[in-house]
């Protein structure tokens, strides 16, 4: 994108809004997320991603599935943590993900919409910016 | 088929405890009875915190948080839940306290976190600009390019009441009005990442999660005290965040929110990374401008203030990661709205790297003013292994330790020094039974003497001498005049050193001193360590009762000074033994006794 101006930054703010509360990106309804901080690094993310990305695609899943990373949630106890967020389902927070919990959301989450048990956590904090 | 509800049962050890299994199948049992079971999947969770007022009973997608909730209320959950769509209100968590400690949000929520700097890591992709503006990014820089004048920012700064989360907490608006006051032709607004405390690593993670909201404040600095040049002093050590806030930096570029004509206002900025080899000294405000300018990263005597000289001798603000990254949301979300949250004198959040003997180790945010039990209880799960807390330390080497008596006490700048401790960066370590309060101030002074600078005699001299004296009571060669002495040095240290590294060095020791004084006399006296920790007071033996003369321990021995057999039992040759503890981590019976 070209230098924006400040007319351009509202514009651009409020589609991208738009895109946020729809939790719909590229036209996928759900999104992985998960946290690539160093500390998730360290304890394993890179390989329980590498997993989800390895059974979404066996389970033909990619044209609805959007597989993001983002910073660290706060949770070092149970790194890696995996955030779902999808339609029917509650958004749900996975910790202790490892490569076979992974695979268990993937299929019994996103394709079987049931929890995955015991390895579910909260969000630390409610959402100041969603207000 | 698709669930209507989830129940989720905490499954945390604290809670498994207190019933939550019977919980768990009480509600199976109920969604059974009740013809509903294909409605509600009921699922165990992980520890949700918030041990103290377990069992927990979640209930989504209503959000309802359940406490003490015992296996009778079950089967209403899921009458009143599940079948009919109602809360059980007499469940609900309820804190009279939270309602007037955060006024400014009247949703009722039972976290005790609230996050201000983290708003947005673990939410956003850091390296996705879109979605950092999708969240209100930018739009102070926005608000404050198109309808703000520098003193009006200034004023909100004061309004909001922001001190500096680097330790020391002076007021941020103070430190912006004198450099806008003092005329140069150039001001440098610099960002402190140099995070070197033992155990923290807030301002690591609020880079790697949410990289542009340094930039965005720093910006807005700029525009404030009339600078057109940042920079961003970061340790080597944290490549992630470095690579994330390149790709930061060169998308803000890319959209015009850094460097020339930002937004198309005429106003112009730009920063630069400078990476810190790791120099402890370094994330002293003084040393870090050197560093910057390439000399040899040592302090230099304050007044002036970076402030009014600085970077190449010209006005400089510099605040850390932390201190940044709340700008955005005083301007968005206005002072008055920042003022709100905290205490008295200290307004808005503090993060904190909770670590050591807890069971939730983490990342927390909690408003100033929240208690080290609500933190270390609440938040925290409380204590690994059911021990006994013993204190907190705060403030890394430059902090104190905070005991159990005090945990009750609300969390402020002036009240964590009023405790000898100080804020510090925010590491919180807690420490249990098992630790060693001798052995932790031997630790934190090693630490010193390897980062000490050695420009001013005080640091130099004094850290070392402290070490010595230290090492000598954990070896049992202590003698009662080395306490008085230790404390005569710390308070010339403070006195004499000549920045805040050796002014707060004997920290440590001497608040160990004054609220754990038995056990270093213990050390002297007794020649008796009670945590177990200093390994050359400590004399492992056999309790011939116990043994079973299975002999793992004689197997496990790397010196083999442990004998026996399975008639006689087995025994330790003390005089041959090196004390690494192997035998006693091996005994399946607890036979081997450490004293």
């Amino acid at each position: 994108m070209a230098k924006m101006t400040l007319e351009q930054l509202r514009k651009l703010r409020e589609e991208k809004k738009g895109d946020m509360v729809k939790r719909d990106v590229e036209g996928k309804s759900v999104q992985i997320i998960v946290g690539m901080g160093t500390c998730g690094i360290a304890a394993g993310a890179k390989q329980s991603f590498d997993e989800i990305v390895k059974a979404v695609d066996e389970y033909k899943l990619s044209g609805d599935v959007i597989i993001r990373q983002t910073g660290c949630m706060g949770l070092c106890h149970v790194e890696p943590t995996v955030e779902v967020v999808m339609p029917g389902m509650p958004a749900t927070i996975y910790g202790r993900v490892d490569a076979a919990t992974a695979r268990d959301i993937v299929v019994k989450h996103v394709v079987g919409k049931t929890l995955v048990e015991n390895h579910i956590y909260d969000r630390p904090a409610v959402d100041i910016v969603k207000k | 088929m698709a669930y209507k509800n989830f129940i989720l049962v905490c499954g945390g050890t604290g809670c498994e405890s207190s019933r939550a299994d019977d919980i768990y199948k009480e509600l199976i049992a109920s969604a059974e009875a009740l013809g509903v079971k294909d409605d509600v999947q009921i699922v165990k969770t992980g520890c949700f915190g918030f041990c103290e007022k377990g069992p927990i009973v979640k209930v989504l997608p209503s959000e309802s948080f359940y406490v003490e909730v015992k296996p009778e209320d079950a089967r209403e959950i899921i009458a009143e839940q599940v079948v009919k769509g109602r809360e059980v209100t007499r469940l609900l968590y309820k804190d009279d306290r939270q309602k007037d400690r955060i006024k400014v949000e009247d949703i009722q929520f039972y976290q005790k976190q609230f996050r201000i700097v983290l708003r947005n890591c673990g939410v956003i992709n850091p390296e996705n600009i879109d979605e950092y503006i999708a969240r209100d990014g930018y739009a102070a820089l926005e608000k404050v390019l198109s309808s703000m004048k520098p003193d009006d920012v200034i004023e909100q700064l004061k309004v909001s009441g922001l001190r500096g989360r680097g330790g020391a907490g002076f007021p941020t608006w103070r430190k912006w009005m004198f450099s806008k006051g003092v005329q140069s032709d150039q001001k440098y607004v610099v960002c402190n990442a140099d995070e070197g405390d033992p155990g923290a690593y807030m301002d690591r993670s609020t880079i790697e999660g949410d990289p542009h909201s340094v930039i965005e404040a720093m910006t807005i600095c700029g525009y404030t005290v009339g600078s057109t040049k940042g920079f961003v002093y970061i340790r080597a050590e944290y490549p992630l965040a470095i690579e994330r806030l390149k790709i930061a930096l060169k998308q803000a570029r890319e959209y015009g929110l850094l460097g020339d004509d930002i937004l198309g206002t005429g106003f112009s900025f730009d920063i630069e990374i400078r990476l810190g080899a790791g120099a402890f000294v370094c994330g002293e405000e003084t040393a870090l401008l050197q560093s910057i300018e390439g000399n040899r990263g040592m302090p230099i005597p304050r007044p002036p203030f970076p402030a009014v000289k600085g970077l190449w001798g010209k006005p400089t603000i510099i605040n850390n990661v932390e201190t940044w990254a709340n700008i955005p949301v005083i301007i968005t979300k206005g002072a008055d709205w920042f003022a709100k949250i905290g205490t008295e004198t200290s307004k808005g959040t503090k993060v904190f790297a909770l670590t050591g003997k807890v069971n939730n180790s983490g990342l927390v945010e909690v408003p100033m003013g929240t208690t080290l039990r609500e933190i270390i209880f609440d938040i925290g799960g409380g204590i690994k292994g059911g021990k006994k807390f013993k204190g907190a330390q705060t403030g890394g080497p430059s902090g104190g330790i905070i005991t159990e008596e005090f945990l009750d006490t609300p969390i402020d700048y002036e009240s964590l020094t009023a405790l000898g401790s100080m804020m510090g960066s925010g590491g919180l370590i807690v420490m249990d039974e098992d630790d060693c309060m001798v052995d932790v101030s031997r630790f934190y002074m090693e630490f010193c003497v390897d980062e000490s600078c050695g420009k001013c005699s005080p640091c130099r001299i004094g850290t070392n001498q402290m070490h010595a004296l230290l090492v000598k009571i954990t070896k049992g060669q202590g003698t009662l005049e080395d306490l008085e002495k230790l404390e005569k040095i710390g308070l010339a240290m403070k006195k004499a050193a000549l920045c805040g590294l050796g002014q707060t060095a004997p920290n440590p020791t001497l608040a160990t001193i004054k609220r754990f004084r038995d056990e270093y006399v213990e050390h002297i006296v007794d020649r008796k360590c009670r945590a177990g920790k200093c390994k050359d007071l400590v004399v492992y033996s056999i309790d011939k009762d116990k043994c079973i003369g299975c002999g793992l321990c004689a197997r496990k021995c790397p010196v083999n000074c442990i004998s026996g057999d399975k008639t006689q039992k087995f025994t330790i040759d003390a005089s041959k033994c090196i004390k690494c503890g192997e035998c006693f981590k091996a005994c399946k019976f607890s036979a081997v006794v450490k004293k």
